[in-house]
């Protein structure tokens, strides 16, 4: 194709992206927008599987019966979202275990706020409340990005993610309608996840190398600074209504600009967790390949065994 | 029926379940492949489902132990009735195969027969498990054929899984007093009736899967007596971790 013909595609390409058209894995796309595209999707998929571990550390430690089947279900969603999410990376091209490969290789990353560790109950809580929290607010804009595939996955996503996060609050409330050991519980959680979650929506607009083209590519409807203000405008009533302390001595209303002020974020602690050196990365990513390399022999089991069946119909039907 | 002894019969169902699923709940998120993972965690739902619906029944039942919790959370070890094979760890995926394979026979028979129970509580709840118990088998089953008739390697590996289960196979067929009063009263069921069907059943399947049916005549009992193997200890340890720190909250 001459450089003629690839720039007029790629202006009938941005002009359907202009006019809301969604793009199908059988369309013509520009290079860029097909690897941008598995970076994002496969990046989500992974921290949907990353993230079933912390969650997963307290499945058989849940406190009541109720709560272990609603945990247990809430960790095979996100499995779930895993699924489809890399079943919508496929259709451009790439492999799922290439897909995994790049993970397990850390070629590939995965939201950094899995790196940090599950240590009580109300850990499950909180996840649930403030990390799906964040996750719905970048994620519900993605319903309508411009890659068909995607955009479907998540509004199937987000319905779910939306049932965890009221989950996560429930606990968080009986926790603060609870015992003072309780509450204490839920307050140590909260001072522990809310700034990896304010991390969780992206470095700041300046630093942020991704957001000009993603933007027009409707990959992100907005940007990641007017994301965090909106998860934090919706959070802080919340925690006023659990009766726990948002640990940000700065956090403040502002009447004239309608938001929140809050403090700084410690950007040095999220290029640590996000370069590898968070508390619980090496552990995760133990536990993916562990999990990838023990299971090759079922994997391999399955495969020969479909074969040999496949033989026996070919032998039968001749 | 007496209170007491329904009670005991109840428990010596749910308590399989229970033990069961804790084992498959520890798996999740650590499956060969996200397929099976999922199916894992499905079935580990199913069985804390049952759980709690036995449970529930067994609080009414019970002076102590007033909700599904305090059942599930609130024993001693020597209190757990679950059959040995249940308590069996994680090995290798090949073990909890077997281990689920094993169970499963054996518990498709049981709750197809307690459908006919004259508690209608009993009966209600075997006559929704045996849609999911139905399902576990066929995962399981057809997952035996996989690892049995896939490569050498996963031969060898069902093969071992299936030889260091298959001594707590016939603990499933030992009658309890708890049995034997519930069996007289038209509430219980007969297990030793069971055993005849579940080893023609599972021969087959190991047949077809390549393996070779253990021959060992040695067999373990004890777990429905409630002298449980050395895993047990640590398996309660995690399920009643919370309860037993925290005594007497809600959560």
């Amino acid at each position: 194709m001459s450089e003629k013909e690839i720039k007029n595609l790629e202006q009938i390409f941005e002009a359907r992206i202009e006019r809301d058209e969604k793009i199908e894995p059988k369309d013509w796309m520009p290079e860029k927008y097909r690897q941008t595209h598995i970076r994002q999707i496969s990046q989500h998929a992974h921290s949907e599987i990353v993230g079933m571990l912390p969650e997963g550390n307290w499945i058989t430690r849940a406190p009541s019966l109720r709560r272990k089947a609603a945990l247990l279900a809430k960790v095979q969603d996100e499995a779930g979202h895993g699924l489809y999410l890399y079943s919508a990376c496929e259709t451009l091209g790439v492999s799922r275990d290439e897909l995994y490969e790049q993970l397990h290789s850390g070629k590939a990353k995965y939201s950094s706020i899995f790196n940090y560790p599950t240590i009580t109950w109300a850990d499950i809580g909180a996840i649930g409340w403030l990390v799906d929290g964040a996750a719905i607010i970048n994620q519900v804009p993605l319903c309508n990005t411009s890659f068909g595939p995607y955009a479907r996955a998540m509004v199937r996503v987000c319905k779910e993610e939306s049932f965890h996060q009221r989950q996560g609050f429930e606990i968080m409330l009986t926790l603060c309608r609870g015992t003072e050991e309780q509450k204490a519980m839920a307050q140590d959680a909260l001072n522990r996840w809310w700034w990896p979650s304010l991390m969780m929506l992206g470095p700041t607009d300046a630093a942020s190398v991704h957001t000009e083209q993603s933007l027009k590519w409707k990959l992100k409807r907005k940007t990641n600074d007017e994301l965090r203000q909106q998860f934090i405008d919706q959070t802080v009533p919340q925690a006023d209504i659990l009766g726990i302390t948002v640990p940000d001595p700065d956090l403040k209303w502002n009447e004239e600009t309608g938001h929140y002020d809050f403090g700084e974020i410690d950007w040095d602690e999220f290029w640590q967790v996000v370069k590898g050196h968070g508390p619980c990365n090496k552990e995760r990513m133990k536990a993916r390949v562990d999990a990838w390399e023990n299971g090759a022999w079922v994997r391999d089991a399955a495969m020969a065994y479909a074969e040999k069946q496949q033989s026996k119909k070919v032998a039968k039907a001749s | 029926m007496e209170k007491t002894a329904l009670f005991n019969y109840i428990l010596g169902i749910a308590d399989n379940n229970l033990i069961l699923g804790q084992g498959l709940g520890e798996l999740c998120g650590h499956g060969p492949n996200l397929e099976t993972d999922i199916a894992l965690t499905n079935i580990a739902l199913d069985l804390f489902g049952q759980t709690r619906s036995y449970y529930q029944y067994a609080a009414k039942l019970s002076a102590i132990h007033k909700t599904e919790d305090d059942v599930a959370y609130l024993r001693k070890e020597r209190e757990y009735k679950n059959v040995l094979l249940v308590e069996q760890p994680n090995t290798h995926f090949g073990y909890v195969i077997a281990r689920q394979y094993l169970f499963d026979v054996f518990n498709y028979l049981f709750v197809e027969k307690l459908q006919h129970s004259k508690d209608e509580t009993l009966s209600a709840i075997a006559k929704k498990a045996i849609k999911e118990v139905s399902y576990h088998k066929r995962f399981s089953g057809d997952w035996v054929k996989r690892l049995g008739d896939g490569t050498e390697e996963s031969n060898q590996k069902m093969q071992e899984a299936i030889d260091g289960l298959w001594q707590y196979t016939n603990e499933l067929f030992e009658m309890t007093e708890a049995d034997e009063i519930a069996l007289k009263a038209g509430i219980g069921v007969n297990l030793s009736e069971l055993k005849e069907a579940y080893y023609k059943e599972v021969s087959e399947v190991l047949k077809e899967a390549t393996l070779t049916i253990p021959e060992n005549p040695y067999f373990q009992k004890g777990g429905k007596q409630g002298i449980h193997t050395e895993h047990m200890g640590y398996i309660l340890a995690d399920l009643q971790y919370m309860q037993r720190t925290y005594p007497n909250m809600t959560w």
